[in-house]
């Protein structure tokens, strides 16, 4: 049985079949687990360990490594702020602290409903359009505090709506 | 390696240095004596040019470069003695240091650390490091390994020996940057051979065993390069002993047979020596139960009713241990034929080294022509290996390690041919899955001419389902096809070694060396027998029909020499064998039995109710199943508590060393010659030297260097000789089956091992 | 104000470039058809000529790497993207991969054919997703079109293309980590020599270039390696795309010609934000030595004359400063991304990293002591140069020069004096 949809399955065997060796596609592998399951829990480890061909170890070893992937859920929506120095320069630890305070929460803590959970990162190749942050996948970018709070209500109504 | 690999000279530091070319810089200003320190670097281990130690200037190179990983060239000028070297070592430690607790004190690895010795050589004097360092808690990964984060200096030997070397890949590395850690195989512990190779290779505390854990430190130990007790490839493990007890087994000097290596139970398992149970007082039968008693009243007992039986010419049988010394093997077959007066004697037997003996028996030792018998090192160097039957990985470890060392190092060919589906394969170039006792017939096609493979090998669902996870090949045309293949490959290769189990015995010994013979080169062989010195009991007669050296009691000359030898007679008719001794028993036709260091009672358990007709003297260190059935029970004391030699599988005789000492127990030897003396037949004083020294002058092949012995290196034995006449009892072989983590009789009583399979089991259930 | 010159960046405006169609109509697979009738060695002559160098960092002579592939070869070879993108203050592989998509795909065609390689793959950084999903499209439609695949366009050419997805790494970026990671292990570097050319991905001769790079081919291709080299400075062909951020009016990514003097890029820009004065400039992104104003008014943007000023042009991340900037704090928020992603398997990146990151940040909260700065310059030393990868170099570099350049400013913080910044003496990195 496996813990992924059938979407997931038939994206795996694809990406299985662009490498020459199946351990190629473990980290995309991963992450598009975890964008599935929120995170990488042992089940999620085994099979896409199976999968590959790796033991248990060695998916371990490669997820401690990758910032991006994580043992434990993560918000719904997860908002990672650059703070790293372009947009250092332009107010990036400011929306930082603002989301803290909008949050209540911290680095790499998720909010006691869910919907958020919050992490400093470094640059997300923004650097032009700085400050910025991501929410999951999506970039915001040129941010003002004021800006934020919008952010965070439509994601926030996103929530609610579902 | 080819036999004159081309030289490459360099300048280090101003000298001229020659070495082979290939070599890495590191290796080359070693062998010339020029100091590069080093963590990560580890021989035989692939190259990791983390930890910065051993950076060099090179000549034309704008950087200091890594002398662990750079090729000498020729004309490399080389330089590690200047200021930016030092600078940069100083550098490296100072990098290491901050993140290390510094707990020396406690550490057991205090004072045989390789951080503290680098940062006493090469360190600077105070930390500039002033920030908070990293904690984390220490962690019990196993019975055996625990791991303690902040002491780690990230060298990722630990992960190399276990994956590169044990071939067991339980250790990674987690995290990354400052939070990189080692991690275990299951999250928060480790299910692994427990061999403790990790450990020992760790250069800090990092790593640190159960066993030994803040036990003592290093330097109140006194050290003791013995011989392992356990299986039969001889391993040397140094015992770190205070107050005469065993406190640590591991290899810190490299010096034996086995170099890096042992097993969880060379390294871990002597403390059978201290289990509670162990026999402090000889045992006495009275009134149906065995009360202890003074060790005169012991012997006397025992002397007095031997000698009674032998007046009244009643029958005597004798049986002996395969981990007693050589020495004392050789005095009690000596005891029985001589003064007992009677063939009746064997071991339990595991390897079929007569039939070995035979076969090759038309080669004699003549200086000159190459040794057909191949010593355990040769493995590692071997351009082809034949494995017949066996699971070296659970019942030879050491040899297991070193083929594997072959196979990583030199593209071994090893050829594997076994029912199960031993880890082995692999290593193998090809393996031919067979039937269980398919041996045989296996052995018969490699040999013979017919292309057809006999059906009996190719029977559907052959191999035992439960040893084969995956199933193997089952239809009768692909396993036709694969021996075919396994043998046309291998008929191809040139100086073999051919190692076989137990499942090649008599008859198909000598077949299997027929086919050796038909191999190019210098075919050699190694029979694969369980313990410590079964090799040994056989070398020195531990057998009804064979004298020491294999020479036949049939053979009147044979019998002749050691008549002179010893004075008096030996029987000419060839005795009993341990299965039969135990009928004899039972049927009322033996009057005494003698057992030395020995429980044939655990294979042969209906016969107990049948020694209770016989006066049973059983020596050991305890209450065995058998030993419960006896009227005398002797302590005695064990290999580590002894000198003398052993011989293990291969044939290498080594020196055993006396390390621990127990109170109470005497060593079998003492005790034959003791009662030797009270019988009026005295052996003279127990000495292990004279009596090895008569060993080496009447045992073929035993003629060997003491000093070298004595040096604590091993010599090869090669009891070779033209008059073998054996006769075959292929079904008194009966192996172990051991794994890692059993040993016969003696591993009950390890603790070690105890837990480690309790906690196996513990983990399976889950 | 445009003295940009758009070829790289020529298609960024036209929203219908990303699709198949809309790349034909702009001129697409133009050097592809072209590349077809070439000899591999005619191709990779024609960038050797257009002195095209690596926009991804170390900006070694693109067709020197290519010529070093061996011919024959045992195992497969592959060609590479790097869009991995990490180095603070670099923005720019994300706008190619946005806007104009197959000018990659054909560029790595191209470099396929020169090399004899019938295998790519496109590593983009793991927070790019929906431009992973871009490149996906594209490649996919290409595929469709025949552009790729066995027989491309009747010509007899195989090539096989994939995107491929990090997952969180600047390591990663480092051309062999990259192969690791491809190959689904921890993305630690490899012991070189062998370099990638010799022995790479799966162990097969690799060619492998920044995503700038490799999208620059096919204009070169239909240019005319000439054409491009004279539109730069000698020895510096062509046009790169510089990623202005920081304190500049109008931040953005410009293309310009190689050898531009920095201050027309600086104009570019708008000059300073608000009218600012200019206090120091990160010439190629977060890795590279910075230089104060005044230096940096003095130079040219190619790579050579910004090596021999004492930096390189790295990633073409320009970020600039202005005079209220804190160096403490920005030698603190340059030194936790190193901390952050040094990979930790050699000792004194590890460490010292670490080492560097607590002392400023001990230092910059108002804890510094006597001694500190020649302590935080010795310990960058002592990384510097003898790291396993030049991750350690990028770490120490930086950091050397702005205690080189600044170190009045550390001592004046030191002495508890107002910051140009205004927070000295207390912590104002929002560190987690
Ligand atoms: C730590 C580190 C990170 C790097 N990151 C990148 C990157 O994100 N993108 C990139 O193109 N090159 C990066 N590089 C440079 C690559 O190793 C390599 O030189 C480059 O991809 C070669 O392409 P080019 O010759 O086209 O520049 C990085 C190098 C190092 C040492
Ligand atoms: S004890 Fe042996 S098998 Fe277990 S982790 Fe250590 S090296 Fe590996
Ligand atoms: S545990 Fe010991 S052997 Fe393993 S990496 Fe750490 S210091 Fe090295
Ligand atoms: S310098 Fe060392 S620790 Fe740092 S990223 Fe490179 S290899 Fe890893
Ligand atoms: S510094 Fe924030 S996106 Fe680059
Ligand atoms: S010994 Fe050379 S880097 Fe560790």
């Amino acid at each position: 049985m496996s813990v992924f949809s059938q979407a997931t399955q038939e994206r795996f065997q694809t990406l299985l079949s662009h490498y020459p060796v199946k351990r190629s596609a473990l980290v995309p592998m991963l992450l598009f687990a975890q964008d599935e399951l929120g995170y990488l829990p042992p089940e999620a480890i085994r099979e896409v360990g199976e999968l590959v061909g790796a033991s248990e170890l060695a998916v371990r070893e490669v997820i401690g490594y990758y910032s991006m992937l994580r043992l434990e859920p993560a918000g719904k929506y997860h908002v990672q702020v650059c703070t790293n120095i372009s947009c250092m320069l332009r107010g990036g630890d400011d929306i930082y602290r603002h989301c803290k305070e909008r949050l209540g929460i911290g680095h790499k803590e998720v909010a006691a409903d869910g919907v958020f959970s919050l992490e400093e990162v470094e640059c997300i190749g923004a650097c032009s359009w700085a400050p910025a942050l991501q929410v999951n996948y999506d970039f915001h970018q040129e941010l003002t505090p004021e800006k934020v709070d919008e952010i965070l209500r439509d994601y926030r109504k996103k929530a609610a709506a579902r | 390696m080819a036999d004159n690999p081309t030289l490459v000279n360099i300048t280090v530091n101003g000298q001229q240095l020659t070495a082979p070319a290939g070599t890495l810089l590191l290796e080359a200003c070693r062998s010339a004596h020029v100091e590069v320190p080093s963590f990560c670097y580890y021989p035989g281990l692939s190259l990791q040019a983390a930890c910065r130690m051993c950076l060099v200037e090179i000549e034309k190179m704008p950087k200091l470069q890594t002398a662990c990983t750079v090729v000498i060239t020729e004309g490399m000028v080389v330089r590690t003695d200047t200021e930016q070297v030092h600078r940069a070592r100083k550098s490296a430690i100072e990098f290491i240091l901050t993140n290390h607790p510094l707990d020396c004190p406690v550490c057991d690895a205090g004072g045989e650390c390789e951080l503290q010795d680098m940062t006493f050589k090469y360190g600077a004097a105070e930390s500039r490091f002033t920030e908070p360092k990293r904690h984390r808690e220490e962690q019990q990964w196993s019975p055996i390994v625990y791991f303690d984060r902040p002491r780690c200096i990230l060298c990722y030997r630990c992960v190399r020996v276990c994956g590169e070397g044990m071939d067991v890949w339980a250790l990674g590395v987690g995290n990354r940057g400052v939070a990189a850690s080692i991690i275990p195989n299951h999250s928060d512990h480790l299910q692994c051979e427990e061999c403790g190779m990790c450990i020992d290779i760790c250069p800090v505390g990092a790593l640190t065993s159960g066993p030994y854990r803040y036990k003592t430190r290093p330097w109140e130990m006194k050290h003791v390069g013995a011989i392992c007790t356990f299986c039969g490839d001889g391993c040397k493990t140094t015992l770190g002993i205070r107050n005469d007890q065993i406190i640590r087994g591991d290899n810190r000097d490299k010096s034996g047979i086995n170099g890096d290596f042992l097993c969880v139970k060379g390294r871990y398992a002597f403390d059978f020596t201290q289990n509670p149970e162990r026999l402090k007082q000889p045992l006495v039968r009275v009134d149906g139960e065995l009360r202890p008693t003074t060790w005169s009243f012991a012997l006397e007992t025992v002397a007095k009713r031997f000698q009674r039986i032998k007046s009244a010419q009643g029958g005597f049988g004798v049986i002996g241990s395969t981990r007693t010394l050589n020495e004392e093997d050789y005095q009690l077959q000596k005891f029985a034929r001589r003064v007992l007066g009677t063939n009746n004697i064997d071991h339990h037997r595991t390897a079929d080294f007569p039939a070995l003996a035979t076969a090759l028996a038309a080669r004699t030792n003549t200086p000159g022509t190459a040794l057909p018998l191949a010593n355990s090192s040769s493995l590692k160097t071997a351009k082809a290996i034949l494995l017949v039957g066996n699971d070296p990985t659970n019942q030879h470890p050491l040899l297991a390690w070193n083929i594997r060392t072959a196979y990583r190092n030199h593209k071994t060919r090893l050829y594997v041919l076994n029912s199960g589906d031993i880890k082995l394969r692999r290593q193998a170039f090809r393996m031919a899955v067979i039937p269980a006792g398919g041996e045989a017939a296996a052995i018969r096609f490699l040999n013979g001419e017919a292309d057809s493979v006999p059906a009996e090998l190719t029977m559907v669902g052959g191999p035992d389902p439960k040893r084969w996870p995956q199933t193997p090949p089952s239809v009768p045309q692909k396993i036709a096809e694969g021996l075919q293949d396994f043998r046309a490959r291998l008929r191809q290769e040139q100086d073999v070694i051919i190692v076989f189990g137990a499942e090649v015995r008599g008859e198909a010994v000598r077949e299997l060396v027929a086919f050796g013979d038909t191999l190019p080169g210098n075919t050699r062989y190694i029979a694969l027998a369980d313990n410590a010195n079964s090799r040994g009991a056989a070398d020195m007669g531990l057998y009804p029909d064979l004298l020491p050296g294999y020479r036949p009691v049939a053979d009147a000359g044979a019998r002749a020499h050691f008549e002179q030898l010893w004075g008096g007679t030996i029987p000419a008719e060839p005795g009993l064998n341990l299965p039969q001794m135990l009928a004899a028993a039972a049927a009322g036709k033996l009057d005494a039995l003698y057992i030395a260091g020995a429980n044939p009672l655990r294979l042969h358990p209906s016969a107990a109710e049948g020694l209770r007709k016989a006066f049973v003297v059983v020596q050991d260190m305890f209450l065995t199943e058998t030993a419960r059935q006896a009227d005398v029970v002797l302590p005695v004391l064990c290999s580590y508590e002894k000198n003398g030699t052993l011989t293990n599988t291969c044939g290498e005789v080594q020196a055993q060393k006396r390390g621990g000492m127990f109170e109470g127990a005497k060593s079998d030897l003492a005790i034959i010659h003791e009662l030797a003396e009270l019988m009026g037949c005295g052996f003279g004083p127990a000495a292990e030297d004279k009596i090895f020294g008569e060993i080496r002058a009447n045992v073929k092949g035993y003629d060997l260097s003491l000093v070298q012995l004595l040096a604590g290196r091993s010599a090869l034995a090669a009891p070779l000789n033209e008059t073998v006449a054996h006769r075959d009892d292929p079904e008194l072989i009966q192996p172990n089956n051991d794994t890692l983590f059993t040993a016969g009789t003696l591993g009950r009583y390890s603790t070690t091992l105890n837990s480690v399979m309790e906690r196996r089991l513990q983990k399976e259930s889950k | 104000m445009s003295q940009e010159v758009k070829i790289i960046s020529k298609r960024f405006d036209d929203p219908k470039a990303a699709t198949l169609d809309g790349y034909l109509a702009s001129g697409g697979f133009q050097a592809l058809e072209k590349a077809l009738t070439m000899a591999p060695e005619a191709i990779i002559d024609e960038v050797k000529k257009s002195n095209l160098r690596g926009r991804g960092g170390a900006g070694f002579p693109t067709g020197m790497k290519w010529s070093f592939v061996p011919k024959q070869s045992e195992r497969p070879k592959y060609v590479l993207c790097n869009a991995d993108e990490s180095e603070p203050g670099t923005c720019k592989d994300r706008l190619i991969l946005q806007y104009d998509p197959f000018s990659l795909i054909e560029g790595m065609i191209i470099a396929g054919k020169a090399i004899d390689s019938h295998q790519g793959y496109v590593f983009i950084r793991g927070e790019y997703r929906y431009l992973f999903d871009i490149m996906e499209r594209a490649i996919n439609e290409a595929y469709r079109a025949g552009y790729l695949g066995k027989n491309i366009r009747g010509s007899g050419l195989d090539f096989d293309l994939y995107a491929h997805s990090g997952a969180g790494a600047y390591e990663c970026g480092e051309e062999s980590a990259l192969m690791e990671s491809l190959e689904g292990k921890r993305g630690i570097p490899r012991l070189k020599p062998p370099f990638p050319a010799i022995s790479g991905l799966y162990g097969g001769p690799t060619v492998i270039n920044n995503m700038e790079t490799l999208a620059t081919v096919p204009h070169i291709i239909v240019g005319g390696g000439e054409w491009y080299a004279n539109l730069g400075v000698p020895k510096n062909g062509g046009t790169r795309l510089f990623c202005l951020s920081g304190h500049v009016a109008r931040p953005g990514v410009y293309e310009l010609p190689l050898g531009v003097p920095f201050p027309r890029l600086l104009e570019v820009g708008g000059g300073v934000a608000n009218g600012k004065k200019l206090k120091a400039v990160v010439p190629g992104g977060s890795s590279t030595p910075m230089f104060t104003a005044e230096e940096a008014m003095g130079l040219n943007m190619d790579y050579d004359s910004i090596a021999k000023a004492g930096s390189f042009l790295g990633s073409g991340g320009v970020v600039i400063l202005d005079e209220n900037t804190c160096m403490v704090k920005f030698a603190l928020r340059i030194m936790q991304f190193y901390r952050h992603e040094s990979c930790g398997w050699c000792v004194p990146c590890r460490e010292g990293t670490n080492w560097l990151h607590l002392a400023l940040g001990r230092f910059h909260a108002g804890g510094g002591r006597e001694g500190d700065v020649d302590l935080l310059r010795e310990v960058s030393e002592n990384i510097l140069g003898r790291t396993f990868c030049p991750l350690g170099d990028a770490a120490a570099m930086p950091t050397l020069s702005i205690l080189k350049r600044f170190r009045q400013e550390f001592l004046d913080h030191l002495a508890g004096k107002p910051c140009s910044c205004g927070v000295s003496g207390r912590p104002a990195l929002a560190t987690h």
